[in-house]
C-alpha cells in the first residue's frame, strides 16, 4: 500500500524530488549518505509514538538524523514554532505528531493548519486500507484520501459585523483546486488507480464547491485512463458507511477531508493505524493520517504507534530509502497481523513500548 | 461579551418558564386545532415520482389505523418570483391553516435557477430544527445492529446561507453564517426534545477549534442555553471525534440527543442513516415555532417511480413523529410497531430496498394486518 503511495509521493508535482536528486532548493537535505529531517513530535502521544520510530530508526541503522524541535499547541508560545518553520524549510522533509489546537475563542489559531499554509504543502493524502489481523465492520477497503491543505474552510478568515452575527469565509480557487486536482490525478495513475471521485456540496455552495467540483472535472479530461465522477459529501459519507469499497481515489476541500478522513479511520480500526503525509511545492510532511493529538491518553504508554511508524516508511520512501521501508512496514503489518501483541485500541494491552519490541523482535527474523 | 450574555439570559427566560410547564415538544409546539369531525386536518405533499405511491400507501394505513386525521393535498410545484423560488400560495396557506403537514420527496428542478424545493419550504415556514432519529431495524441487517441515535441539525444558516460571490474571476467567497439567535433557537429546542424523551445529555457537535468565531459563536450559545437547564448536561465534541466514534462504535451516541450547525447535520445525519441501511428507513421532522413539516428524506427515485417497488418506511416512520407531535401517540406507536414487525417478518414483506420482494401495496396491506 504504501509503496504504490509513495510511488507517487516521489512524483506527484515535478518539483517534489526523488533520491536522483541530491542537489537543489527542493531536495531533501543529505550530507554524504545521511538525511536530515525534522522531527517534530506534538502533543498528547506525539512523543511516545515518535519515541517508536526513533527507536526502530537506530535499531535498524536507517541513515535519518532527526532535527528535533518540541513544539507544543497546548501553550500560546510561538517561538518553537517558527523554530519548527525554520527547520522544515532547512530539511524539506519532516516527521510529525499533531499539535494540540485549543477550542476557546481566544485561544491561539491551529498551528497544524498554520503550518501548511506557511509552507504551502498543499495536499494531504491518507491511506485507509484494512490491516490484515485487525477486525472490523466493513471488509476490502483500499481508498486514498486527498485533501486540499491550504484554503476552504480553514481559510481562518471570519469577522463578526455586530454582536451575535459571524461571519466566516470559506474560500476556494481555481489555482488551487487545480493544483489539488492534478495531485489527485496524478497520484491515481502512477498508483494504477481507476478512478478519482471528486468530493463536494454544490448543490448548496453552488459557487464555491462548484468552483472545485468543475475545476477537478476539468483537470480530469487531461487523464483519459482514469474514470472521474463526483459525490456530493453527505451522500459520501453514507456510502462510506454502509459500501466503502466503491471508493478509490477521493479528492476533496479541507472540511470534507476532516470529516471523511475520520470516518476512514473508524472504518479500518482507528486513528492509531492510518498513516498520511502533507505534500507540498518544496516540502514534505510525514504524519499521522487521522489527526488525533490524544491528549487524553498521553504518557499513558497506551497510544498505538502504527500510523506513526507507517508513517515514517512513506517519508524512508519519499527519501529513496524503500529497502528500510519495506522491512519497517512489513515487520509492523505482521506484528499486527500475528495478533502477538496488541496496544488497548485494538483490543490488547500492550504498551507502546511493548508494540515497538514487537516489531524489532520481527526486524531480526527479517 | 458579559452584557451581551445577560441580555441573551433575559430575553430566554420567559418561553422557556413557559415551556417547562408543558410536555414534549414545548419550543415549536403543535397548536392545531381538531374540526367539527373530530379531526385534525394535516396538510399533504405527496411529493415527485415515488411519492405519488408512498403516499398513497400512508393513506391506507392510516384510515385502518382509524387516525384522526383528515388530508388536504397540497401541490407545491415551484415558479419563480423575482428571481426566488417559490411555493403556490394555496400550499402556503393550507400549511399556514393546519400548522402541520406531510412530505414526500421532490425533485428539484434542475437548471432553471430554482432553489432547492427543501431550502423554499425551510425560509417559507421557518422550520428552524431538522430532527433526524435513526434506529437499527431488527430484521434488516447491516454492518451496524446497534444505532439509537437522534441528531438535531440547525436548518436556516450556517454553510446554507447562501451568501457567496465571485471576488475575482477564479476565486469564490462562501459565508458560513452563524448567528446567536437562530443558535439559541436551536439549541433550546435540543434541550426541550432532550427533557422531552427523557434524555439528560446533550452533546454540541462542532469545529470551533478552526472555525473559533462561527462555531464559537454556536459553542458559547449553547453553554448559555444550558444554564437554562440545570437538569441536563451539556457536553461538547468536535466533528472530527464524532465521525469517527461514530463510525467505529455508534452505541453510546444512544444517551445524547446531538444538536449542530447544518452542515454537520447534513453530513452526520446521512451517515447515521447509512450504518442502518439508508434513507428510505430514516424519518425526518423539520420543525418551526408555527408551523412543522414531517418529510422523508430519500430522493424521488424517477427511475423505480409508478412501479410498485417504492418502500413506503421512511414516510410512515415521519408520519409517527408528527403524530406523536400533534399528541396522537397511541396511534404513532402502533402504526411504528406494526411498520417494524412487517420490516422484521421476513423477505416476502420487505420491498425491493431492502433485498425482499414485496410491492409497495403488499407492503402497506401487510402493516395494516399488524395493526393491533
Amino acid at each position: 500500500m504504501l509503496r504504490s503511495a509513495v510511488k507517487t509521493l516521489r512524483a506527484p508535482v515535478s518539483v517534489v524530488q526523488s533520491r536522483t536528486l541530491t542537489s537543489g532548493a527542493f531536495a531533501p537535505k543529505k550530507y554524504g549518505s545521511r538525511y536530515t529531517v525534522s522531527l517534530i513530535p506534538g502533543d498528547g502521544i506525539g512523543a511516545e509514538i515518535t519515541d517508536s520510530v526513533k527507536t526502530i530508526f537506530k535499531a535498524e541503522a536507517v541513515p535519518v538524523d532527526f532535527e528535533q524541535v518540541d513544539v507544543t499547541g497546548v501553550s500560546n508560545a510561538t517561538e518553537a514554532y517558527h523554530e519548527a518553520v525554520r527547520s522544515i524549510n532547512r530539511n524539506k522533509v519532516a516527521l510529525k505528531g499533531i499539535l494540540y489546537t485549543p477550542v476557546e475563542n481566544a485561544g491561539h489559531a491551529s498551528f497544524n493548519v498554520a503550518l501548511r499554509r506557511e509552507l504551502d504543502i498543499f495536499a494531504s493524502l491518507v491511506l485507509i486500507k484494512n490491516i490484515p489481523g485487525v477486525q472490523t465492520r466493513h471488509t476490502g477497503i483500499d481508498m486514498a484520501l486527498i485533501r486540499e491543505n491550504t484554503e476552504g474552510e480553514y481559510s481562518g478568515i471570519e469577522s463578526s459585523p455586530v454582536d451575535g452575527v459571524v461571519e466566516s469565509f470559506k474560500i476556494v480557487t481555481q489555482a488551487k483546486s487545480e493544483r489539488i486536482a492534478k495531485f489527485a490525478f496524478d497520484f491515481a495513475l502512477k498508483n494504477n488507480r481507476k478512478r478519482v471521485t471528486a468530493i463536494h456540496k454544490a448543490n448548496i455552495m453552488k459557487q464555491a464547491d462548484g468552483l472545485f467540483r468543475s475545476t477537478i472535472k476539468s483537470v480530469g479530461e487531461s487523464y483519459p485512463s482514469i474514470e472521474y465522477n463526483d459525490m456530493i459529501v453527505d451522500n459520501a459519507s453514507m456510502q462510506a458507511v454502509s459500501n466503502p469499497q466503491q471508493f478509490d481515489v477521493l479528492v476533496m476541500p479541507n472540511l470534507y477531508g476532516t470529516i471523511l478522513s475520520n470516518i476512514g479511520a473508524g472504518l479500518v480500526g482507528g486513528p492509531g493505524l492510518v498513516p498520511g503525509c502533507n505534500i507540498g511545492t518544496e516540502h514534505a510532511v510525514f504524519e499521522p493520517g487521522c489527526r488525533h493529538v490524544g491528549l487524553d491518553i498521553e504518557g499513558k504508554h497506551l497510544a498505538n504507534p502504527t500510523a506513526m511508524i507507517l508513517s515514517s516508511a512513506m517519508m524512508l520512501r519519499h527519501l529513496g530509502l524503500d529497502g528500510h521501508a519495506d522491512r519497517i512496514s512489513k515487520a509492523t503489518y505482521d506484528v499486527i497481523a500475528s495478533g502477538s501483541t496488541r496496544t488497548k485500541d485494538l483490543g490488547g494491552n500492550a504498551t507502546t513500548e511493548e508494540f515497538t519490541k514487537a516489531v524489532l523482535g520481527r526486524l531480526e527474523t527479517l | 461579551m458579559l452584557s451581551a450574555s445577560r441580555t441573551f439570559l433575559r430575553s430566554t427566560a420567559a418561553p422557556t418558564l413557559r415551556a417547562q410547564r408543558r410536555h414534549a415538544t414545548s419550543v415549536a409546539a403543535f397548536n392545531g386545532q381538531k374540526n367539527a369531525k373530530g379531526n385534525y386536518i394535516v396538510s399533504m405533499i405527496e411529493g415527485d415520482g415515488i411519492g405519488i405511491e408512498i403516499s398513497k400507501a400512508v393513506k391506507e394505513i392510516y384510515a385502518a389505523a382509524k387516525v384522526p386525521i383528515e388530508w388536504e393535498d397540497c401541490d407545491v410545484t415551484p415558479s419563480l418570483i423575482n428571481g426566488r423560488t417559490t411555493i403556490p400560495e394555496p400550499a402556503v396557506k393550507s400549511i399556514n391553516k393546519n400548522l402541520v403537514a406531510l412530505k414526500g420527496p421532490l425533485a428539484t428542478p434542475v437548471g432553471k435557477g430554482h432553489q432547492s424545493m427543501n431550502l423554499t419550504l425551510r425560509r417559507t415556514f421557518n422550520l428552524f430544527a431538522n430532527v433526524r432519529p435513526c434506529k437499527s431495524v431488527v430484521g434488516y441487517k447491516t454492518p451496524y445492529d446497534d444505532v439509537n441515535t437522534i441528531l438535531i441539525r440547525e436548518n436556516t444558516e450556517g454553510e446554507y446561507s447562501g451568501i457567496e460571490h465571485t471576488v475575482v474571476p477564479g476565486v469564490v467567497q462562501s459565508i458560513k453564517l452563524i448567528t446567536r439567535e437562530a443558535s439559541e433557537r436551536v439549541l433550546k429546542y435540543a434541550f426541550e426534545h432532550a427533557r422531552s424523551i427523557n434524555k439528560d445529555r446533550v452533546l454540541v457537535v462542532h469545529k470551533a477549534s478552526i472555525m473559533k468565531k462561527s462555531d464559537g459563536l454556536f459553542v458559547d450559545t449553547a453553554k448559555e442555553v444550558a444554564k437554562l437547564y440545570p437538569d441536563i448536561k451539556v457536553e461538547f465534541e468536535l466533528i472530527d471525534n464524532t465521525c469517527l466514534k461514530m463510525v467505529t462504535d455508534p452505541a453510546p451516541y444512544e444517551d445524547v440527543v446531538m444538536v449542530m450547525p447544518n452542515l454537520y447535520g447534513d453530513i452526520l445525519s446521512d451517515l447515521s442513516s447509512g450504518l442502518i441501511g439508508g434513507l428510505g428507513l430514516t424519518p425526518s421532522a423539520n420543525m418551526g415555532d408555527h408551523v412543522s413539516i414531517f418529510e422523508a428524506v430519500h430522493g424521488s427515485a424517477p427511475d423505480i417511480a409508478g412501479k410498485g417497488l417504492a418502500n413506503p418506511t421512511a414516510l410512515l416512520l415521519s408520519s409517527v413523529m408528527m403524530l406523536r407531535h400533534m399528541g396522537l401517540d397511541s396511534y404513532g406507536s402502533k402504526i411504528e410497531k406494526a411498520v417494524f414487525d412487517t420490516i422484521a417478518s421476513g423477505t416476502a414483506n420487505r420491498t425491493r430496498d431492502l433485498k425482499g420482494s414485496a410491492s409497495t401495496s403488499h407492503f402497506a396491506q401487510e402493516v395494516i394486518k399488524r395493526l393491533a
